[in-house]
């Protein structure tokens, strides 16, 4: 059996907010193999931010262990974080999160030049992440002349490459009209059956789930429901059902 | 992250808000002129001063009439010269240390020539009075010392009294008058220009000491001030102390008495000079470096709002990799930049601003590498210095919450 992408076992993260003691998680123990397309869910304040956070290695659990890729980065420091999060993890955020002012193919780079990669092979792996993401010819534009869902492209390029063991995505499709979801999650379900990459994706919509393999539901601190979705729909094939008219719009 | 790359990603940065960056280089832009200004404008008037002091001629050491005493009841300096010919012999022959000495007696009247006439002051020297004071022939030849001996009727002329009595013409073999007694004018000296108390030092007509003496003051043996110059810089207090001790045993001064002369060398004016511009420079560029100071609290004031602005910035570059280390070197690079481009366009304020008032006031400036090696060095620690502590706090942020900044 190989590594586990994600090891987690009886995490507890407790915050002090003033007076009052928050418990985000109340031991959670859950393990995502390579390859996997997990689904994350649950209303807000079920704990599952706080979750995402430290499998990002943003953040380090109060008690419990966090195993990724092989490394225990529950008791790291803060640079050693650093260091993972740019070799193992590539983030997707809601709001896209790029840089203003930086082009596209800049904004792809930004992690290769914390990991002191020279010029021309960061243009190099950048020009490939972007063709991945099929955006190929959008490498000189700045954030503000992209779509949403080109711009979402690109911050899924820039966390492709790095080539990490896990793609973390906090509702990447939040922010976005249902065709260009669609579209996004189609991109998703590529690179998950072509690349073999493992993603972790946190969305509130039942219907973005049953594009994956896996939902885990949090409530209250806890992982309460571990369900895996043996036939995911396929998001290509959504995208070509949709109405004529709509895709004109 | 490389130089380069810092220094684009910085640039960029700052050209973002072009004028905000102007705005906060121009604190440091300032105090950097100021700085390279006030001590260019410092070093120039030191120099001339030096120049100045240079003109009384180099190692020259006077000796005056000290305050003679009557039975223990002093009496106003210099108000009775004791000093002889003999005295100025003596030195000569028995001072190794000094390698000339004249004795001098002053006095004041008219010159006439023709319908034209200078009032003007008079001073009676031997022929060493010349390569003492440093005094340049311009025309013609100084008197010698047998026309010391003889009590010759020949003058040399300063060039002021050349000028406004022979109105250009050549004053050579002519003869002026001055109290009514006719002098042969042998030569006209170089001019020196002002002095540092602003006389002007070409004002005079130099006759040998004995005329003076004789014709004008009604006396074979009074002399005033006595000049000597010392055999190089390094002998002027060997020079003194030769001298003095002659002195004190050719005019019986028991041990214990004080002395009845008393000497003053060109190091002392030049010292004291030195000392009042150097203090001067010193108070004007302490209020320079204090304007260079405020420049830079406004380099840390930008940079904590920019910090503030791009904190969702600092979030992504963190998530995706950043050290805390990267971030500060950053921030750290913007302020040194801004710092550094200041410093660079103050020098060429300051050096351009000093220019001007060399030109326009008539100071002389001398912009000197010291002081922009100097400016320019204060400007980067100023950078770094009030850089480091915006820097730092964006370097402390927490990812999560930089992530979540509206």
């Amino acid at each position: 059996m190989s590594t586990p992408v994600l090891d987690s076992r009886d995490l507890v993260k407790t915050y002090v907010m003033g007076e009052t003691e928050v418990r985000a998680l109340r031991g959670v123990s859950v393990m995502v193999e390579p390859g996997e397309f997990v689904a994350l869910r649950g209303p807000s304040g079920s704990g599952k931010s706080t979750f995402m956070n430290i499998a990002g290695c943003l953040d380090r659990p109060t008690s419990g262990k966090f195993v990724l890729n092989g490394t225990d980065v529950s008791t790291l420091s803060r640079d050693r974080l650093a260091d993972i999060r740019n070799r193992e993890i590539g983030f997707v955020f809601q709001g896209f999160n790029l840089l203003p002012r930086t082009t596209a193919l800049e904004n792809v780079e930004v992690p290769l030049i914390y990991r002191k990669t020279g010029r021309a092979e960061r243009d190099a792996r950048a020009l490939e992440a972007l063709a991945l993401v099929g955006l190929s010819g959008r490498a000189g534009h700045f954030p503000t002349q992209l779509s949403g869902g080109q711009q979402q492209r690109v911050a899924i390029a820039r966390a492709l490459v790095t080539q990490p063991a896990l793609i973390l995505a906090d509702e990447p499709t939040g922010n976005l009209d249902s065709r260009t979801s669609l579209e996004i999650m189609a991109l998703f379900q590529k690179l998950n059956r072509e690349q073999g990459l493992t993603i972790v994706l946190v969305t509130h919509e039942p219907d973005i789930a049953a594009f994956l393999s896996r939902t885990l539901v949090f409530k209250d601190g806890h992982l309460v429901a571990d369900q895996p979705n043996r036939a995911p729909l396929d998001a290509a094939k959504a995208l070509a059902e949709l109405p004529a008219e709509e895709a004109l719009a | 992250m490389d130089l380069a790359l810092s220094l684009k990603l910085a640039f960029r940065a700052l050209m973002r808000n072009p004028l905000r960056a102007t705005l906060t280089m121009l604190g440091v832009i300032i105090g950097v002129a100021a700085v390279v200004a006030t001590l260019a404008i410092g070093q120039g008037a030191r120099a001339s001063v030096q120049a100045q002091i240079a003109t009384l001629g180099s190692n020259v050491i006077m000796i005056m009439p000290g305050a003679p005493s009557a039975g223990g009841v002093r009496m106003v300096m210099g108000s009775g010269s004791t000093f002889t010919a003999d005295d100025v012999d003596a030195i000569r022959r028995e001072c190794p240390s000094v390698s000339a000495v004249t004795w001098t007696v002053r006095s004041g009247g008219q010159a006439v020539y023709g319908n034209q006439n200078w009032s003007t002051s008079i001073v009676g020297a031997t022929a060493d009075y010349f390569p003492i004071r440093e005094w340049t022939i311009a025309d013609g030849t100084a008197f010698t010392d047998a026309d010391v001996r003889n009590a010759a009727k020949v003058a040399v002329l300063g060039a002021t009294v050349a000028d406004n009595l022979f109105q250009g013409g050549r004053a050579i073999g002519e003869t002026i008058r001055i109290k009514n007694l006719p002098f042969k004018v042998v030569a006209v000296m170089k001019r020196k220009g002002g002095s540092m108390m602003g006389q002007d030092q070409d004002d005079l007509v130099i006759l040998p000491g004995t005329t003076v003496q004789r014709k004008f003051l009604g006396t074979t043996s009074v002399i005033g001030v006595m000049m000597a110059s010392a055999r190089g810089a390094e002998s002027i207090n060997s020079a003194i102390e030769e001298m003095s001790s002659l002195l004190r045993q050719r005019h019986r001064i028991r041990p214990g008495q004080d002395d009845d002369f008393f000497m003053r060398n060109q190091a002392e004016f030049a010292n004291a000079a030195e000392q009042t511009s150097k203090t001067m420079t010193l108070l004007l560029s302490s209020i320079a470096l204090v304007s260079l100071l405020v420049g830079g609290i406004g380099i840390m004031n930008i940079m904590l709002v920019s910090v503030t602005e791009r904190t969702r910035e600092i979030g992504i570059r963190m998530a995706v990799g950043a050290k805390g280390g990267d971030i500060l070197s950053q921030f750290l690079v913007e302020s040194a930049f801004l710092s550094l481009v200041g410093g660079a366009l103050g020098v060429a304020l300051g050096w351009a601003a000093s220019s001007l008032i060399s030109k326009l006031a008539g100071w002389p400036t001398t912009v000197s590498p010291a002081s922009i090696a100097l400016a320019f060095g204060f400007s980067a620690a100023v950078g770094i210095f009030f850089g480091f502590y915006p820097a730092r706090k964006a370097a402390l942020q927490d990812p999560i919450e930089a992530l979540r900044y509206e």
